[in-house]
């Protein structure tokens, strides 16, 4: 399955990259995070983390779709 | 409505928030401040998932017109590179009279730094210090 995933501020860092297509056989964001915590050492536990799917705020353990847009988004700080 | 810009906010104002039946305005400006955590900070870099934010920001506002029965809410964020004493966050709320308006406001200011997909990154006046991304505390400053 094909996933797409934006990456912002530490994680963006981290990974190197704004954004990629993940072809991948995980279906929901918690197991696509760990694989991708690996991958890149990222810092963040998933704990410390919320997920959006399509713009939208979602569980961790939503079953995702052919092509849907994934963002693991960091502790926020704006103000 | 809520905005995120790359440009300057320095130029709003509330005149444009008013209307016939209101009696109160209250404005916060959100600046950044030349120090954090007992270090001295050169200047922030702001982040945002602008679909996200926007998204999330009129939600704020809309909740807060609910539950302070305020007639208006406005918040422009601004992202990029900020130096010392800019302008990151501009709110406006108008009501019938101050009490709501200066809940509202707070209200609104404290679920941004919750809720809103903003980071901002610090950048130091001693460069051996590496730059960092901070995170909103519980208590609000």
């Amino acid at each position: 399955m094909k996933i797409k995933v934006m990456y912002f501020a530490v994680l963006r860092e981290q990974a190197k990259k704004s954004d990629e297509i993940l072809e991948i056989s995980f279906t929901n964001p918690r197991d696509i995070y760990n694989y991708l915590k690996r991958k890149y050492n990222f810092s963040l536990e998933i704990s410390e983390l919320k997920v959006a799917v399509n713009d939208c705020y979602e569980d961790f353990d939503i079953e995702l779709k052919e092509m849907d847009s994934l963002v693991f988004i960091p502790p926020v700080a704006g103000g | 409505m809520f905005e995120i810009s790359i440009d300057s906010i320095e130029e709003y104002k509330s005149k444009s928030l008013l209307t016939p039946d209101c009696g109160a305005v209250v404005t916060f400006e959100g600046r950044v401040r030349n120090h954090n955590e007992g270090q001295c900070v050169d200047s922030l870099e702001y982040e945002v998932y602008k679909t996200l934010a926007e998204k999330e920001g009129e939600k704020i506002l809309q909740n807060a017109k609910v539950k302070f029965h305020i007639i208006n809410a406005f918040c422009i964020h601004r992202i990029g590179h900020l130096q010392i004493g800019d302008l990151a966050v501009w709110i406006g709320v108008t009501s019938k009279h101050r009490r709501e308006a200066f809940k509202a406001c707070e209200f609104i200011i404290n679920s941004v730094k919750e809720a809103v997909p903003i980071w901002k990154k610090e950048n130091y006046c001693d460069k051996s210090i590496e730059s960092k991304w901070v995170y909103c505390q519980e208590d609000y400053h």
